[in-house]
């Protein structure tokens, strides 16, 4: 019973954010929806024995990244309501219809199979904890490669970032 | 209907979890699709991510292997990496006209 309840609160606290990053109209309450649906998160981490990962979760996402947002949400402002001036043709359809099919397939595999996903290898006896030394033991030796390809992405990503918020003198003196 | 049923030898199997990361998956494109404000676009692009983060963690504590969790990590750097040269974007966009919706950005067509 513990166990469901350790998946089910989290999981509605999930869904009820990401609904609210989706409805609604004050982007701060977008924010403060999606870091409600990240803290919820890390808590699913923790019963699926990825504590690091939890921690990360909380650190990096609903802490730093959560923090850019909420300072560009002020940067530009938070009473402008959202401007539409026109439509793409049939966008509503479009999107009711996107949203009735993906609906329909969750509950279609509720419903029909009593939510059995048909996963093709069977759950591994084996568990796992996600601890820091069993993390670092796999990722610097064998995903060790990727691990220095990310930080060149990272360091592109800063320099780029740089470079668009930054504004030159050269051009400022050419207007 | 199998939820409907209170039994108490009911467990959580990795069934349930992937059903709770493809419902956050499509709130996530619904936004994506539904809103036209940029920075709110970003956040549904977040959702997307954090699903499929759930996704990996499930499959690597039903596989009992540590990939998965790695592999949550670089999905991590990749959307930290995205928020950092999007939202880079979107203010320099701000400056130039002051709106953040991406109705209006007609201009970036090629």
């Amino acid at each position: 019973m513990t166990e469901i309840l350790l998946f089910a609160i989290p999981a509605l606290l999930i869904i009820l954010g990401a609904l609210i990053v989706v409805f609604a109209k004050n982007p701060v309450h977008n924010a403060m929806g999606l870091v409600l649906t990240l803290t919820s998160l890390a808590i699913v981490y923790i019963t699926l024995n990825a504590t690091f990962v939890a921690m990360v979760q909380m650190l990096v996402y609903a802490g730093a990244v959560m923090t850019l947002f909420l300072f560009v949400i002020m940067m530009i402002g938070v009473d402008k309501p959202e401007q539409s001036r026109k439509e793409i043709k049939g966008q509503t359809f479009l999107i009711s219809g996107t949203l009735i099919l993906l609906v329909s397939i969750i509950v279609y595999i509720g419903l029909e199979n009593g939510l059995n996903w048909d996963l093709l290898f069977p759950e591994s006896e084996n568990a796992i904890e996600g601890t820091p030394s069993l993390l670092a033991s796999s990722m610097f030796t064998s995903w060790v490669f990727p691990f220095e390809v990310i930080s060149i992405l990272l360091i592109v990503a800063t320099t780029s970032a740089l470079a668009l918020a930054y504004e030159f003198k050269k051009s400022e003196s050419n207007d | 209907m199998s939820l409907r049923k209170v039994n108490p030898m009911i467990e959580v199997t990795s069934d349930w979890y992937l059903t709770l990361s493809a419902i956050l998956f499509s709130i996530g494109f619904l936004g994506m699709m539904f809103r036209k404000n940029a920075l709110i676009m970003f956040m549904c692009i977040e959702l997307m991510l954090n699903a499929v983060n759930l996704t990996f963690i499930t499959a690597s504590k039903h596989l009992g292997l540590i990939d998965g969790q790695i592999a949550v990590f670089f999905v991590l750097v990749v959307a930290a990496a995205e928020v950092v040269v999007g939202l880079a974007i979107i203010v320099s966009i701000f400056k130039k006209q002051e709106s953040a919706s991406v109705d209006m950005l007609s201009s970036s067509k090629g």
